[in-house]
């Protein structure tokens, strides 16, 4: 690397970030499992009878048609738990595919607010929507550690 | 080593012949599934049934009131609709539409309200106690809201459609709207292959 002048390095740099760019535009999204799961814990319950306003579950969840559209929610707590419409009892999965661009209310006693949000967005396109998208999700997976 | 390698290929073709590529429902699943908590309720029909008596069918339950405006007669409509795709195979879903409103629906209103659909379904209803404690079971919402200027009142309630299958266990559940197509899908994969 030494060897390499500096006027080469001037080229290169801004080469290999737009390569980056375009790698991240266009590069299709790759989804092992479509499954966004999302666990409500042992205890859940105790907590929130003990006074303690314990949110497992986000008030917002954001999914994308293609990549992670599929809502998993997994109830290992030792009561069931309501989540919209269906009664999840301890031990069991409820698996939720969504199909259309969308927002759901949905009635949550996992929350202490007793509702949540499932905010379903189109796949990216490619170019600069997938970008944006690339950018926000490693923003997001920075802000979570 | 070969029967070891033949009985590998028959599990795995086994395994393929129980799960058949494509058998994604297009609602939600319970994964596992529970028994369907169990009820002997006053039905349209005039006799008490008991959702037991359903045993060996696929059965859908639908919450809603005979006075609904929009959700509940899209809802059966599409049901209607879906047991007609499934043709002869339909004969073996059975949809019992469980009133939130007992008050106002009898097994009277309910038969005739039904038939505009399907005269295979069965309306459910009991008294307050009864219907509170299956909705309760069933992890249903339904609550009364005035009318205004009037002295009528009308409901809000849980507007997805719960399958249960042939061995009474709770399996799946269809988001309100969805096309009849995806409720024709699902019930033909807990119907299982063709008899």
């Amino acid at each position: 690397m030494k060897h390499l002048r500096p006027a080469l390095l001037w080229w290169l740099l801004p080469a290999f970030a737009a390569g980056v760019l375009a790698w991240a535009a266009f590069a299709p999204i790759a989804a092992g499992s479509r499954d966004a799961l999302f666990e409500i814990p042992k205890g859940t319950w105790a907590r929130r009878m003990a006074g303690d306003p314990v949110d497992i579950l986000p008030p917002t969840i954001v999914l994308t048609l293609g990549v992670n559209d599929t809502l998993l929610l997994r109830n290992r707590d030792t009561v069931p738990q309501v989540f919209g419409p269906v009664l999840i009892m301890p031990g069991q999965d409820f698996r939720l595919p969504f199909d259309t661009v969308s927002i759901n209310e949905f009635n949550c006693t996992a929350h202490a607010s007793g509702s949540m949000k499932v905010i379903v967005e189109a796949h990216p396109a490619a170019g600069l929507p997938r970008l944006q998208w690339r950018l926000a999700h490693i923003k997001e997976a920075i802000s979570r550690g | 080593m070969k029967a070891f390698i033949l009985s590998l290929l028959l599990c795995a073709g086994a395994s393929l012949a129980q799960q058949p590529a494509g058998q994604q429902f297009k609602g939600g699943v319970f994964d596992p599934p529970r028994p369907a908590p169990a009820f002997a309720l006053p039905a349209s029909s005039g006799a008490p049934v008991r959702l037991a008596d359903y045993r060996g069918k696929v059965v859908v339950l639908e919450f809603g009131f005979s006075h609904c405006p929009a959700v509940c007669p899209v809802s059966l409509a599409s049901l209607a609709a879906a047991k007609q795709q499934l043709g002869a195979r339909g004969k073996d879903v059975q949809v019992l539409f469980i009133t939130v409103d007992p008050a106002r629906d009898t097994p009277e209103r309910l038969r005739s309200y039904l038939a505009q659909f399907d005269p295979g379904f069965v309306g459910i209803t009991g008294s307050d106690a009864q219907i509170g404690q299956l909705l309760k079971d069933y992890g249903i919402s339904a609550a009364k809201h005035p009318v205004k200027g009037s002295n009528d009142y009308s409901m809000s309630h849980s507007s997805y459609l719960y399958f249960i299958d042939r061995q009474g266990r709770q399996r799946a559940m269809m988001p309100f709207g969805r096309p009849a197509a995806d409720i024709a899908h699902d019930l033909a994969i807990l119907l299982g292959p063709d008899q």
